[in-house]
């Protein structure tokens, strides 16, 4: 026994910025960026919470799902911060939703924080400890960026995406990576002010190498892709679509290039939302079933990769 | 030796004629940018075996050439 997914929720700050905007303080312009990476404009937290965004978005997911927040026995949020160190998200989120259970916790695996927590969950679903669980993502990119770095702050965005699952087999060919290369993409931890800290205070800020973590998530996409269907003796022509983690544009055409595969299958919001890190795919996941572009019986393969470094993908079959 | 095939695999990238790309011959010229110097240099180390580090230093074919020729020595 393991889980389907029954319910998708999101939510995003309703203030954008466009390229324009970032272009009047930035050196930048609308074409560069569009060119390299896709991304026309971005969702930007103001005045809200994360954490508020993260409760709508599983709300919405519960109501789309028709489970209610007490027939929640596992609730973990992944996010890189939330608006707290302590206490987690999760449990601020709980509360507000009025889940029905105590087991409840953050994950931080960067980007792939998503696919990492449905691995989590389908242990409990495996062991019959859980029969409903809801995942959240939810990333307040815009404030660990340095917004005078033009190489990173135009690629993120903020925003909240949420998944319910329950009993049933939905999902397969789970895979996990991480291989503590943690150079080419980190954000330092804050400093303190401790008199006996003699490593000096990080600036902290959001650091990558675009064309290191490029290359790594072109071979691990494809990499991580073809073996988990090759395990579950399926090939692509077998998926309805593939969610990949929302990037980069020209990393998702470089993939499906070497996947071999028509551009339809690839649905992607990174061109309204940019990088929400490990929110971009339950976001994405959202907006296609809303958009009731998946029919019972679609294999979906979700695919993302992240700071870490780490990788994940998935099958999920879709069974409502 | 590697000329040859890089310039080619170039030649196919963009669309042009080999003849058209020399040692001299900068990406920029070509319109290639920094991402796609990616996504070639990826193609070229699956194509002779090697792992070729991202950085900036790549502006012309040639440095390419001479690149993947010390990793092959």
């Amino acid at each position: 026994m393991s889980f389907i997914v029954v319910g998708t929720g999101s939510s995003l700050p309703d203030y954008v910025i466009t390229n324009e905007d970032l272009s009047t303080f930035l050196e930048t312009s609308d074409e560069w960026i569009r060119t390299r990476t896709g991304i026309s404009k971005r969702h930007i937290l103001k005045d809200e919470t994360l954490t508020s965004h993260a409760v709508t978005a599983g709300r919405r997911a519960l109501e789309n799902a028709g489970v209610l927040p007490e027939e929640i026995d596992l609730l973990i949020c992944t996010t890189l911060q939330g608006d707290y160190i302590s206490p987690s998200m999760a449990c601020l989120v709980s509360k507000e939703l009025g889940v029905g259970s105590g087991r409840v916790f953050d994950m931080n695996m960067g980007c792939s924080g998503f696919v990492f927590a449905l691995d989590m969950a389908d242990a409990y679903f495996k062991n019959k400890t859980i029969k409903n669980a809801l995942i959240i993502s939810a990333e307040k990119m815009s404030k660990m960026v340095d917004w005078s770095d033009r190489k990173t702050c135009v690629l993120f965005g903020d925003g909240a995406g949420a998944s319910v699952l329950t009993q049933g087999e939905g999902v397969s060919g789970i895979k996990l990576m991480s291989d503590g290369a943690w150079e080419n993409l980190h954000v330092p931890g804050e400093g303190g002010n401790s008199p006996f800290n003699e490593t000096g205070a990080p600036e902290s800020y959001l650091f990558m190498n675009g064309k290191e973590i490029y290359k790594f998530a072109v071979s691990r996409i494809v990499k991580d892709i073809n073996e988990i269907l090759e395990e579950e003796n399926l090939t692509a022509d077998d998926i309805s679509y593939f969610l990949l983690h929302q990037a980069n544009t020209r990393i998702i055409e470089s993939a499906r290039n070497k996947l071999g595969q028509s551009e339809d299958k690839f649905p992607t919001n990174i061109e309204k939302c940019g990088n929400t890190s490990s929110a971009s795919i339950p976001i994405l996941l959202d907006e296609v079933n809303r958009k009731g572009m998946i029919k019972k019986g679609d294999r979906l393969v979700l695919s993302t990769f992240g700071a870490g470094l780490s990788s994940g993908a998935c099958i999920i079959e879709w069974k409502i | 030796m590697a000329e040859k095939k890089i310039i080619e695999i170039l030649a196919d990238y963009r669309g042009v004629d080999p003849s058209t790309i020399t040692k001299e011959s900068t990406f920029e010229g070509m319109e290639i940018d920094s991402l796609d110097i990616v996504e070639l240099l990826m193609t070229f180390e699956d194509e002779f075996g090697v792992t070729i580090e991202m950085n900036e230093k790549f502006k012309s074919v040639g440095d390419v050439v001479t690149e993947i020729e010390s990793l092959m020595a």
